[in-house]
């Protein structure tokens, strides 16, 4: 039994999912891609795609509604017309961003990626239109799917259609550098800083608000306005404790007060415990026991 | 009482810390709801290993067992139900370590969330949530119902201040989600336990993020002739690309009830009144305070009311956070609500609300977080009346409906727990709740983690539900 698509209205979905949830099915492997920049389909499994579009922008509301497929440049072009961002990393598709979970350079300052999703209807395990959440930034009716979702990597769910929270874009929005620094002491010197990156010698800084703050700001921690971050250095994501990123070796550049840490040399995350794996597997097989949804990738 | 259960704990803690007396689980068995449940024995572990054994005795025994924070819930969450076992925190509450360069702290669960932020006062630091109830509920039951508090506007409810956590499981075992670390790997358990009413196991350690305080704050009054234009103003607001810091609003009774009670000057003819408090840089709070003023003034704000000082700005957050209190004053007892619909719609909700409260005959109060949308309708009322119970009952049905059509949901902060648990399907589906259930069978398969909450029984999976005697979900 197949939900019917939702009623159109406030808050609630709009997309037919159905026809998304057919070609998903109820058997046999099936995997999700959105434009393939996240690693994309697994290969050698029948292949769908989430739909795309943007169904609604709630500037007042702070939310916007769209299909999973929507690319996030996309998303964020259409928020810019509304004065509203997203707290999601650019390029891929929306989907693919929340289903890896990982934020980009501004997560000190905007947050993690799995603050953005308040509402998500994805297609089930067994082909069932399923909605996690609500359309409402407040809301703590029932347990927190969606948390559960975001960074599941498809495993527990193909998302469909979801509901985000947006940001008022800042006023004034401008990267600094300062040749010479120690990390911490710029770090905080500076109050709500977006991001602050260091590489071993130099600090850059994100600062975003009025005008006359951000100078002021940058002016205190003697900071230099720049176009933008440095290149990122692509051998290795790592997740780490921000109170040891003074002492990594190699070359890098470190999220402060993060701990992501984008490294030139390979890294391999540390095991989590025994029953934590577990725990994540009996998660797994209570939504998709016969183990079809994006089959082979890691809860 | 579970005299085989109770010398299996005493083995296991400090025999004074296990407790058997009649008062003792009367009092146990209760929380801020009115709901009442039936304790089979109180436990107060020191440790995290202690509240492991009292979760394996329950496992051998057979008994559900409940964690407990300070007891302040709205939702009937920690209400034991058959005889469960109470597994209090409230001895588990040391702030274990804080960073103050990362802006994190360790915490015990039984830390009580102002307590935090007035040990970290002199970092400059504080801990966001900061529900009405800070001064006694704890950061494991801020946790378990993923709590907010005005100043969540800008800076997010609980689940945006949690990074790690150590959690006993149902079946005994110690685990750690999230942590100092920012991305895990796989699945985001952390973020998955934060609301879970108690139901996923019982959180013995928190890792809090610690957040600045802003050099520069403005609270502002503004009182309006209708409740309409305060809530317009407050959509305004945020359709202007401003996030306030707190934007709270009172009405007209309510004002009343508080100014007769605090002598803070409020205006005593004004339909509603909005507090609004700008919180940052200089620059951006002096720019943010003037514009709305003026997108007041536009929705027809009479007085503007901006304190002066730190004292002034202290009395009105008092207003507020006291207001429950003044309401006191009118009809001994009260039924706090708490739902969220989209903030265009305030205006008609409310009107909505009055109209239910009028027909119900009560009396209603509305001091609520309008900058988010989350409604805290009040009803007062004195018990002793004959019948009134029942049309409580009824009116909150109707405004928890009322919000839900307005496109809303359920609850904001207080959270599910048994006083909304039949009202899940008002905003789920079938195989929504199926969904949730899977949740929590992952995380307890043995269904002993207080059982029969948030769950309406078609969810749960064919477990017999037992609402105690009395009880009114
Ligand atoms: C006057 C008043 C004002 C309030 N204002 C607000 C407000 O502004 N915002 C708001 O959000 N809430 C508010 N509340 C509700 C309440 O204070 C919060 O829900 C609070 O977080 C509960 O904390 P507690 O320690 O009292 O938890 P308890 O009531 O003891 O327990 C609540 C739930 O948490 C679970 N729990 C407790 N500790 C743990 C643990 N260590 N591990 C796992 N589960 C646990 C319990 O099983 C239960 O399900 C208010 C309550 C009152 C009485």
């Amino acid at each position: 039994m197949r939900r019917r698509a939702a009623r159109t209205g406030w808050g609630v979905g709009v997309i037919d999912l159905d026809a998304f949830a057919a070609e998903v099915g109820a058997e046999g492997p099936v995997t999700i891609t959105g434009v393939g920049s996240r690693g994309g389909a697994v290969p050698g499994v029948r292949t769908v795609q989430a739909p795309s579009g943007i169904q609604w922008v709630q500037p007042d509301e702070m939310i916007v509604c769209c299909g999973a497929g929507t690319p996030v440049d996309e998303l964020v072009a259409v928020l810019a017309e509304h004065h509203q961002t997203a707290a999601l990393p650019c390029g891929g598709t929306v989907g693919g961003a929340l289903s890896l979970g990982q934020a980009d350079l501004r997560r000190l300052g905007y947050g993690p990626v799995r603050d953005v999703l308040l509402q998500a209807r994805y297609v089930s395990a067994a082909g069932e239109v399923v909605k996690a959440g609500g359309p409402t930034v407040k809301n703590v009716s029932g347990f927190d799917l969606c948390r559960l979702l975001v960074g599941s990597r498809g495993a527990l769910g193909f998302l469909g259609e979801v509901i985000l929270r947006t940001r008022p874009v800042a006023q004034c929005s401008q990267w600094f550098h300062r040749e010479a620094g120690e990390p911490f002491e710029v770090f905080t010197q500076l109050h709500r800083p977006v991001s602050v990156l260091w590489d071993g010698t130099g600090v850059w800084a994100l600062l975003e608000g009025h005008p006359d703050d951000v100078s002021a700001q940058a002016r205190e921690a003697s900071l230099a306005a720049v176009d933008g971050p440095p290149p990122l250095p692509g051998g290795s994501r790592r997740s780490i404790a921000p109170a040891s990123i003074a002492t990594i070796p190699g070359r890098f550049v470190a999220e402060v007060g993060v701990g992501t840490v984008h490294h030139a040399e390979p890294w391999v995350p540390p095991r989590r415990s025994q029953r934590v794996l577990d725990l994540a597997l009996a998660l797994k097989h209570e939504f998709d026991p016969l183990g079809r949804l994006n089959p082979g990738i890691d809860v | 009482m579970n005299e085989a259960l109770a010398a299996d704990l005493r083995a296991a803690l400090a025999p004074d810390r296990v407790r058997t007396n009649a008062t003792e689980l009367g009092l146990y068995g209760r929380d801020a709801s009115n709901i009442e449940g039936s304790t089979a024995v109180v436990c107060f572990p020191l440790t995290t290993s202690e509240v492991q054994a009292a979760v394996r005795a329950a496992h051998r025994h057979g008994v559900a067992f409940v964690a407990r924070g300070a007891g302040t819930g709205l939702a009937g969450g920690a209400i034991p139900l058959d005889h469960a076992l109470v597994i209090a925190t409230t001895k588990m509450n040391r702030v274990l370590s804080v960073d103050p360069v990362n802006r994190m702290a360790w915490v015990e669960p039984g830390v009580l969330n102002l307590d935090l932020t007035r040990q970290v006062a002199h970092l400059g630091l504080h801990f966001a949530p900061d529900p009405s109830s800070q001064q006694s509920c704890s950061i494991g039951g801020n946790v378990a119902n993923n709590s907010g508090g005005p100043h969540c506007l800008s800076d997010g409810v609980t689940a945006s201040h949690v990074l790690g956590l150590e959690v006993v499981l149902s079946d005994g075992s110690v685990v750690q989600f999230g942590g100092e670390a920012p991305e895990e790997d796989g699945l985001d358990l952390r973020g998955a336990f934060v609301g879970s009413e108690g139901m996923f196991g019982i959180a013995t350690k928190v890792l809090v993020r610690l957040t600045q305080n802003a050099p520069t704050v403005k609270t502002m009054l503004m009182d309006f002739s209708s409740v309409e234009a305060g809530a317009q103003t407050v959509s305004a607001i945020i359709a202007a690309g401003m996030v306030p810091a707190a934007l709270e609003m009172m009405d007209q009774l309510c004002v009343q009830a508080v100014e007769a009670y605090i002598h803070a000057g409020l205006p005593l003819d004004a339909a509603a009144v909005l507090l609004v408090e700008v919180a940052g840089l200089p620059a951006g709070v002096a720019a943010d305070t003037e514009r709305i003023v003026e997108i007041g003034r536009l929705h027809g704000a009479g007085a503007v009311r901006i304190a002066k000082d730190e004292a002034e700005r202290a009395l009105l957050w008092k207003g507020r956070k006291t207001a429950f209190g003044a309401i006191a004053r009118i009809k001994p007892n009260y039924y706090l609500h708490d739902t969220v619909v989209p903030r265009r719609m305030l205006p008609e909700v409310l009107r909505q609300v009055y109209e239910i409260a009028e027909r119900h005959q009560l009396l209603v109060m509305n001091v609520f977080h309008a900058g988010d949308g989350n409604l805290h309708p009040l009803l007062v009322f004195d018990k002793r009346e004959p019948g009134v119970m029942e049309r409580v009952h009824a009116a909150g049905e109707e405004i928890v409906r009322a919000s839900v059509a307005a496109g809303g949901v359920l609850s904001g902060e207080h959270g599910i727990g048994l006083e909304k648990r039949d009202f899940m399907p008002m905003m789920f589906a079938p195989a929504d709740l199926a969904a949730q259930a899977a949740m929590r069978r992952g995380f307890d398969p043995s269904g002993l983690a207080n059982p029969f909450k948030v769950l309406p029984s078609a969810a749960a999976c064919g477990d017999v539900q037992h609402v105690p005697d009395g009880a009114w979900v």
